[in-house]
């Protein structure tokens, strides 16, 4: 295996984008990450792409052959792959491909993420959505998405005494970093009354501990790292590319206060990468809700499991505080179009690693983690990041 | 759901119908074809089981916003079920204030209605549970 490279990113801008369709956003991601590598078509040797369910949503499915003809790439005729893991789907475009270039099967390969979800009515997209949990035997009994992710928070609120307003904590935090970025759905300050005082979805989460539905594309390019010096002085390496799986359904599972999934991923992860949790800066991790920010920074290793609550109420994990966490505003406020999600994470990693994070920019940013889940926990996808 | 796709599960939603491996005794809800304890050596000894029924609440949570099926039930309750057995179930809460459910307490299943296919269609049946006596 080869160490491997990413040479460039691009991700459109996240929010309700009725003026675009899947495929514009799809070539605007290509198109930038593109540009940003410096790169010509003609140097991609393949193409993978994630996507949750274009199908249902705008009922198109084939998304490999649509993103290689929307990026200008069909007369290549590269071979280009849809991956598809939930909302995990992004980060696990990445790690295929990393797995092609680090096998030394391709050299250059472009990787991206879509998902085009407001064609469709809000309580449509919610029962799309409800396909990434276990249609059979929790979805049929009248489980919702957030219903799954409530009952870990009152699980985690009872076994630790995680409060409403520790929850609260992690959405007005993200909300503050996504004010600063102008890629962001929401980039409005919100306070812990504003979220306490938000309609309840499933108790006790509020409508502001939920991550909203959002169109976006996001795209990066990788190659090894011996030909990314032909491209790039400004190396950043992927220290580690981990997956893991668990039971699609909750049920399934004998444990209710972490995803088992993340804490796997994020074993295998730091062994590849030789280090600590201790040694990563700052991280991107899935808040789809509240309650898996809190549950993610405790099973990544970033804080003992029960005292994530804490960590993000007395802001350790602010912009300046022990552990940045979300910096680009997280799913929560800069939004979430599911199959895009994992490589946007990615790109706010190699924005902070470059230095280019602007005001929300932190001050040591050498070794980044990037965390993506799929459905309840079902897949999780870890990559961590190092400027060299 | 389809006709075809709730009829075929109509053992398990009506009955409770699960599975325990012949090697460990771990018994699973919904039916499993492998144990992921014993794997290899529990195939060919999943033997159909029947649980009693009965469980404990390990969390819960009164949904307000409800999928296409529920709308107009909402609010109403779910919860993860770790049934006497050792497996959890997912299901309703019914008959019960929502200020009396708490983690711990027991309830038993019981059999209703789960959803309408419009007013002509097929009414589909399963599961909920109910505080026990």
């Amino acid at each position: 295996m080869r160490d491997v490279a990413i040479i460039g990113s691009g991700v459109t801008k996240f929010g309700e984008l009725w003026e675009k369709s899947l495929a514009d956003l799809v070539a605007e991601a290509g198109i930038s990450a593109i540009m940003d590598a410096g790169i010509d078509g003609t140097d991609i040797d393949a193409m993978y792409i994630g996507g949750m369910s274009a199908g249902r949503f705008v009922g198109q499915e084939h998304l490999g052959a649509l993103a290689a003809e929307v990026s200008g790439l069909s007369e290549l005729h590269i071979p280009s792959t849809r991956v598809e893991a939930a909302c995990a789907s992004g980060g696990l475009a990445l790690h295929s491909g990393y797995l092609a270039v680090a096998s030394g099967m391709y050299d250059t390969v472009i990787v991206g993420g879509a998902e085009k979800m407001t064609d469709v009515a809000g309580k449509e997209a919610t029962n799309i959505l409800a396909s990434a949990a276990d249609r059979e035997w929790e979805a049929f009994f009248g489980a919702t998405f957030p219903g799954l992710y409530a009952l870990l928070a009152r699980y985690h609120m009872h076994k630790y005494g995680t409060t409403p307003e520790q929850l609260a904590a992690v959405a007005v935090k993200n909300h503050h970093n996504g004010s600063m970025n102008p890629k962001a759905q929401y980039r409005r300050e919100i306070t812990i009354e504003d979220v306490l005082n938000s309609t309840m979805v499933a108790d006790p989460l509020h409508l502001l501990d939920c991550s909203p539905i959002t169109d976006g594309a996001a795209s990066a390019v990788i190659t090894s790292v011996e030909k990314a010096k032909e491209y790039t002085d400004e190396i950043i390496k992927i220290k580690a590319s981990a997956q893991a799986s668990d039971s699609i359904s909750l049920a399934g599972r004998s444990r209710f206060d972490a995803l088992p999934a993340t804490i796997e991923a994020a074993k295998r992860a730091y062994k590849q990468a030789g280090i600590e949790p201790s040694d990563i800066d700052f991280a991107e991790v899935h808040d789809c809700f509240t309650i898996a920010e809190i549950m993610a920074i405790e099973d990544l290793g970033f804080f003992k499991k029960g005292e994530g609550g804490k960590a993000a109420e007395e802001g350790l994990t602010a912009l300046d505080g022990e552990i940045p966490i979300n910096t680009s505003g997280g799913l929560k406020s800069k939004g979430h179009p599911v199959g895009a999600t994992g490589i946007a994470q990615i790109h706010e990693l190699l924005l902070q690693l470059r230095g280019k994070a602007d005001k929300r920019q932190i001050e040591k940013a050498e070794i980044g983690l990037a965390h993506n889940v799929g459905g309840s926990g079902g897949t999780a996808v870890i990559h961590i990041l190092e400027a060299i | 759901m389809g006709i075809a796709r709730y009829w075929r599960e109509i053992p398990q939603r009506y009955n409770l119908i699960g599975t325990k491996c012949g090697s460990c005794g771990r018994v699973y809800f919904p039916p499993k074809a492998i144990c992921p304890v014993c794997r290899r050596k529990s195939i060919g000894k999943m033997e159909e089981y029947k649980l009693k029924g009965t469980g404990t609440v390990e969390t819960y949570t009164i949904i307000y916003t409800p999928p296409p099926h529920f709308e107009g039930e909402e609010p109403y309750a779910i919860a993860l079920i770790k049934m006497d057995e050792g497996c959890y179930l997912m299901g309703e809460i019914v008959d019960c204030d929502f200020e009396d459910i708490h983690i711990g307490m027991k309830v038993e299943a019981c059999f209703r209605r789960i959803e309408e296919d419009g007013t002509r269609g097929a009414i589909q049946y399963g599961y909920k549970f109910k505080k026990a006596e």
